[in-house]
């Protein structure tokens, strides 16, 4: 059922050249995206150009990781095996704070001391959607570095280092 | 204009299954032959063909195997099921342009007995799977219930309302001897307690897993009188691929529970000479349930965030406001990537379906919704 036993059979990002640069900030720890240089239209998932302008040129902005969770389901088998062993475990869609219209997909863990948590970390009732949430990163395999999302109350946005805006 | 100037004058299918022994082409072509066989049109006759993507016979092995003459107009529909009304759109304008004579389309897929498309690991992501599969959302069955969750959040839709229209469609095969679930009826009790694949969808939200061929035949409107069967018209049809889409997970558009039937739908509507209202029966795609509410709205047949509440009161049953894939659909008749909707809305129109709704004139196919779709307006 699975063929890549080098990877422990996860399904790891394969960047396009548009996208890469988003992976390269990821393994710094950073979530940025894709910026038109010319006029700011923040553009996701990244491409050639700016739909809105038409300038090639753009830059990646760095972005808080504040976000709320938009929509979240609850994975159950049948799974590959290697997300099988974990399930049930939610996946959230989230809602940039600073990048409303921008929405991330990713698994929860449940303190943004805890990136490298399983994604089974969080009780799948206790989410809701609107609930505050904030991006930490996970090395999934060497050299690859996926964001995801912890669920944080006023406090824990402090510790994460969320500005705040 | 399209608008009448071509007709589906056959129709095929082999039998549904979860497992068939022939091989997918072999299947296509006994698909393809009956559908010829219906029209009583001679296979040499054949000058066009239509697919869509996800298809393993392609265009030089189903010509040669059916005996097709000189092939002059060809295409393939992108996005899955979001090209199967598309197949017959595009020969629709080959023939109404001269392009072409006699048109064949066709869906051939072992999905019952094959792998699911998605435990495939060792492709490259397309965009934008790229940015929601190496997240842990591994599955169409997860991407759409993100959808559903949010649209139940947004409008109040409940899970009585997905199982509305998964009724609807288990009633319809419940009358269909040709259908997987023929003999299955389906109660609240079994769906409330069947088990998750993505919450907030169970088991009988999702559509089945099927082998199985359909095909279907269209020639120009002067020829399809002398046919063997009544023509059924196809009034008008579109495609539709909305500003800033990004496939089959939309989530990064201003609104996500817009999707492309919007499109479609708009332009479907500008070519006919009738309305939402004067629809006698409707077969929408139906992959996963939420599609449905989904489609309603875009479709028109009611307003933003009212197609769970429309689905209340039977109105999608035999007698209600809308009845829907009256063959029992890709839920409970056969997952074959929507041509069975095709078909069915022939044989609605030709008065010949299981479950017919008396004197149809009238019926919307869809294909699927959250992807670049496409849509018909069939008409006796």
């Amino acid at each position: 059922m699975t063929d890549t036993t080098a990877t422990g059979g996860l399904l790891l990002p394969w960047p396009d050249a548009d996208g890469e640069p988003f992976w390269e900030y990821a393994r710094r720890g950073e979530l940025r995206v894709q910026t038109c240089a010319d006029c700011g239209l923040r553009r996701f998932p990244p491409r050639p150009c700016c739909p809105r302008c038409h300038g090639f040129d753009s830059r990646w902005d760095l972005l808080s990781g504040r976000g709320r969770i938009w929509s979240f389901v609850v994975a159950h088998p049948p799974l590959l095996p290697a997300y099988a062993e974990h399930a049930p475990y939610p996946v959230a869609v989230v809602e940039l704070d600073d990048a409303p219209g921008i929405r991330l997909v990713g698994t929860l863990t449940g303190s943004v001391r805890r990136p490298d948590a399983p994604p089974d970390d969080v009780d799948p009732g206790r989410l809701r959607i609107g609930a505050p949430v904030q991006a930490v990163f996970q090395t999934l395999a060497p050299g690859v570095t996926v964001p995801r999302w912890a669920l944080t109350g006023p406090a824990d946005r402090t510790a994460a280092g969320g500005r705040p805006g | 204009m399209l608008k009448d100037r071509a007709a589906i004058v056959g129709i095929g299918q082999t039998r549904f299954a979860r497992q068939l022994d022939e091989p997918e082409k072999t299947l296509a072509c006994r698909a393809v032959l009956a559908a010829l066989d219906d029209a009583g049109i001679d296979p040499s006759e054949v000058d066009a063909l239509a697919s869509y993507t996800m298809e393993e016979t392609d265009e030089v092995e189903l010509a040669k195997s059916i005996g097709a003459g000189d092939i002059t107009f060809f295409s393939r529909t992108g996005f899955g099921g979001g090209g199967s009304c598309a197949t017959v759109a595009h020969l629709a304008m080959a023939v109404a342009t001269g392009q072409a004579s006699v048109g064949v389309a066709w869906r051939a897929r072992k999905r019952g007995s094959g792998v699911r498309p998605w435990t495939s690991t060792s492709v490259q992501l397309p965009t934008p799977a790229q940015w929601t599969r190496p997240f842990g959302l591994l599955r169409p069955a997860d991407e759409i219930g993100m959808l559903a969750r949010r649209y139940m959040h947004e409008y109040g839709a409940t899970r009585d309302h997905f199982f509305n229209v998964a009724l609807a469609c288990r009633n319809r095969a419940n009358q269909n001897p040709a259908a997987v679930m023929y003999d299955r009826p389906l109660t609240r009790e079994m769906y409330m307690d069947a088990r998750w694949i993505s919450e907030p969808l169970c088991l009988y939200d999702n559509c089945l897993e099927t082998d199985g061929a359909l095909a279907c035949v269209v020639v120009g409107a002067e020829r399809a009188r002398d046919c063997r069967r009544r023509p059924v018209y196809v009034h008008a049809a579109a495609q539709g691929l909305p500003a800033q889409h990004h496939g089959m997970v939309n989530y990064w558009t201003d609104d996500p529970l817009t999707g492309p039937a919007w499109a479609a739908a708009r332009h479907l509507w500008k070519h006919a000479d009738f309305g939402p209202q004067d629809i006698d029966a409707a077969q929408i795609y139906d992959a996963f349930t939420p599609l449905v509410p989904l489609s309603l709205e875009g479709y028109g047949f009611c307003g933003r965030g009212e197609g769970a509440a429309f689905t209340e009161g039977g109105a999608l049953e035999l007698g209600g406001r809308l009845p829907l894939n009256t063959g029992g659909g890709g839920l409970s008749e056969g997952y074959v990537h929507g041509f069975n909707l095709i078909n069915e809305g022939v044989k609605q129109l030709r008065g010949t379906s299981t479950a017919q709704v008396p004197n149809a004139a009238t019926c919307l196919v869809t294909a699927g919704e959250g992807v670049p779709t496409s849509a018909l307006l069939l008409r006796s």
